[in-house]
């Protein structure tokens, strides 16, 4: 039997592993589709790292949700136990067992009052287990550590070997199992070996404290003829049961809008080329007391004043001092809270660990269903773990942000000397990147601020002065002067100084220009006075001309008279008189 | 093989009446070998260790797969002591006596406790 279910598998891999979906939150994401379908899967971690609900969630999820009966065998727990266990996650165990659906069979095997008293085998729980598989037409089986039995039955040798059919058997009825085991020493995958059964996939599961916080893990360590991320995924048992938490850069398969929201400021719409995209991510960044916290409330504002839903994640303030402090420049947070549009979740960071914090994120991402979030101040998340792990949760904050096709805007605390870098390396993640910078100049603080990028916009290149009125966040154009740029008061004394220069030099315009008319005047008039002596002096001239031809007359008479009586001579001509 | 009852030796002992009484439970699968085996060295045991006091109850699990939940029956041949308390288990084949008689916690004949 165990030769023809190797064959069907062995085909099947060649093409496309047929998968049974876990209905784990994250985790049919990370292996691509859920676990091998009709072959055994270990799930492996120590005492107390959520193996069993791993096992239970597969099974209530395939019996209530995915219309695949299921049977718990336990080796572990009693029945009562498990039923009280799981109904914490709001798990219905009786129910599904009502239903027909599921059935839970706790095998106590207690080592103090068995005697090994000959040659045995497991028949007892084949039995058991193809009873109950045939009650409920059953497609998914939990094995829950049932390594228990090497102890508890003495006899390793034929605990092996049965254990060997037991596998060989549930792969050749075709059933999706799952078989957890405890974790061995040194590295050791389990305490007795029992992977070498399972050859097709193995989730290691692990539950670390580091500063005092917890984080549970999950590796898929093998899965044969199938890609998996080979990540150590962060998991959360919550309220609602598991939840896997892919790292965000596994899918970018978010949908892209080409709608403008508004971001409450018309000047910053502008410099956007028209508001950000709906679904994108706009990350303010800024020293203290630089506005970030508003510009992110002048979002939400908008959204709720378009009708829409938002969420309000606070980690440095209550939602009482937020609405009051927003109030002082002219945001009115309160009404909106009022009517229901805006939710808002005040916690501190460091409270809980990352891990859960986002588990609740999550859930309220769920329950409200808003339309844009923010997250003011993520740098306080930076408190609680590395400054790697705070990354990857931010990452993944953005991440279930994105999925949803919600706006989110978040706030980082950054110091002045490295504003560019941001303290977060989470910047590829971000869509739009506004910087806040304080400048101080004159005595005076002022705020300018900055588009650092913006995907898929044209957006501006200059840098806006950023006023926090009492009508309001608003922004202003920055003046250029000769010491570079001004802002508040000095902008304004510049702007004052600008204008007594331009009606300076207007009146000194005009002065030159009544000069220049004035020379010119003048200058006419010496012409006149010249053209008049010119014309003396032509008029002297005519008369002398006159003159002189009237006596040249006399004379050349005079000298005809004396060459006529010498007899020889040029007739000498006056080499004056042109004029 | 049906589940039935089978009363050891069909007589109580008088003399016994201070002894305990034995209610015994074999959990078998069909009629494979280490179930006729089993079936076998507990009737042998019983006889010469238990003569008038004991009482077996055969349940075969092909037939009656849910009662293998009602003990808690994993391996096969099972037998389990029901009386006297507590409850105790042995396992396989029965073919070690002297395993069955710690495990049904018998004092051999000749009063020599189990333990020699």
């Amino acid at each position: 039997m165990g030769a023809s279910a190797k064959r069907r598998g062995g085909t099947r891999v060649e093409s496309r592993l047929p998968k049974a979906a876990s209905g784990i939150r994250g985790f049919d994401q990370i292996t691509d589709g859920g676990l091998p379908r009709g072959r055994p899967t270990l799930v492996t971690g120590a005492s107390g790292s959520g193996k069993s609900l791993f096992g239970m969630e597969f099974l209530v999820r395939g019996a209530r949700d995915l219309g695949e009966p299921g049977v718990l065998l336990s080796f572990e727990e009693s029945a009562a136990d498990l039923r009280q266990n799981v109904a914490s996650l709001g798990f219905d165990l009786a129910r599904l067992e009502a239903d027909g659906l599921l059935v839970v069979d706790a095998i106590h095997v207690d080592p103090s009052e068995v005697v090994n008293a000959g040659a045995f085998d497991l028949d007892g729980l084949f039995i058991r287990l193809a009873s109950a598989v045939d009650e409920v037409g059953a497609k998914r089986v939990v094995l829950d550590t049932i390594e228990v039995l090497f102890s508890a039955l003495g006899n390793e040798g034929v605990v092996r070997g049965e254990l060997g059919r037991l596998f060989g058997w549930l792969k050749d009825r075709g059933l999706t199992t799952v078989v957890t085991g405890e974790r061995g020493r040194e590295g050791q995958l389990t305490r007795f070996g029992i992977e070498e059964y399972v050859s097709d996939c193995v989730i290691v599961l692990d539950h670390r404290v580091s500063d005092d916080i917890s984080t549970r893990r999950l590796r898929v360590a093998k899965y044969r003829g199938s890609s998996h991320g080979t990540n150590e995924y962060p998991f959360l048992i919550t309220d609602r049961g598991f939840s896997v938490l892919p790292i965000t850069s596994l899918g970018l398969s978010y949908g892209a809008s080409t709608e403008r929201v508004s971001t409450g400021m018309p000047e910053l719409d502008e410099m956007l080329g028209g508001g950000v995209f709906r679904g994108t991510t706009v990350m303010v960044s800024g020293s203290a007391g630089t506005g970030k916290t508003t510009i992110a409330a002048a979002m939400v504002d908008a959204a709720c004043a378009r009708g829409e839903r938002a969420l309000f994640v606070s980690f440095e303030e209550s939602p009482d001092q937020l609405v009051r402090n927003m109030a002082s420049v002219g945001i009115d947070l309160h009404r909106w809270v009022e009517a229901g549009l805006l939710q808002m979740w005040s916690e501190r960071a460091t409270s809980y660990g990352l891990e859960s914090h986002l588990g609740r994120l999550e859930r309220i991402l769920d329950d409200t269903a808003p339309s844009v979030v923010a997250l003011d101040a993520i740098a306080s998340l930076a408190h609680v773990g590395s400054a790697g792990e705070t990354s990857s949760a931010v990452a993944r904050e953005l991440d279930l942000i994105k999925a949803r096709g919600i706006t989110g805007v978040l706030t980082t605390l950054t110091h002045d000397v490295d504003v560019q870098s941001s303290a977060l390396e989470v910047s590829s993640l971000i869509d739009t990147w506004l910087l806040v910078r304080n400048v101080e100049s004159d005595a005076e603080r002022n705020r300018l601020l900055f588009v650092i990028k913006s995907r898929g916009t044209e957006h501006s290149n200059q840098v806006r002065e950023f006023v926090l009125t009492k009508d309001g966040a608003r922004l202003v154009d920055v003046s250029v002067g000769s010491a570079g740029v001004v802002t508040g008061s000095a902008r304004a004394a510049l702007g004052e100084q600008q204008r007594a220069e331009a009606a300076r030099r207007e009146q000194d315009t005009a002065a030159r220009r009544g000069a220049l008319a004035r020379r010119s005047a003048e200058v006419d008039a010496q012409i006149a006075v010249l053209r008049a002596r010119l014309a003396d002096e032509t008029a002297a001239l005519d008369r002398r001309v006159a003159q002189e031809s009237g006596e040249a007359g006399l004379a050349d008479m005079a000298h005809t008279a004396l060459v006529d009586a010498r007899g020889d001579g040029p007739r000498a001509e006056p080499v004056q008189g042109e004029d | 093989m049906a589940s039935h009852e089978e009363p050891g030796n069909g007589h109580s002992d008088p003399d016994g009446g201070d002894q305990e009484r034995f209610d015994l439970r074999l959990y078998v699968a069909g009629q494979s070998p280490k179930s006729v085996q089993a079936i076998e060295n507990l009737r042998r045991v019983c006889d010469e260790y238990l003569p008038g006091r004991y009482r077996i109850e055969l349940i075969d699990l092909v037939e009656h797969p849910k009662l293998a939940r009602g003990d808690e029956i994993v391996a096969v041949p099972t037998l389990v002591r029901r009386l006297p308390e507590p409850m105790r288990k042995i396992i396989g084949d029965l073919s070690d006596t002297e395993q069955v008689l710690v495990g049904l916690q018998v004092r051999p004949a000749g009063g020599v406790t189990s333990g020699e």
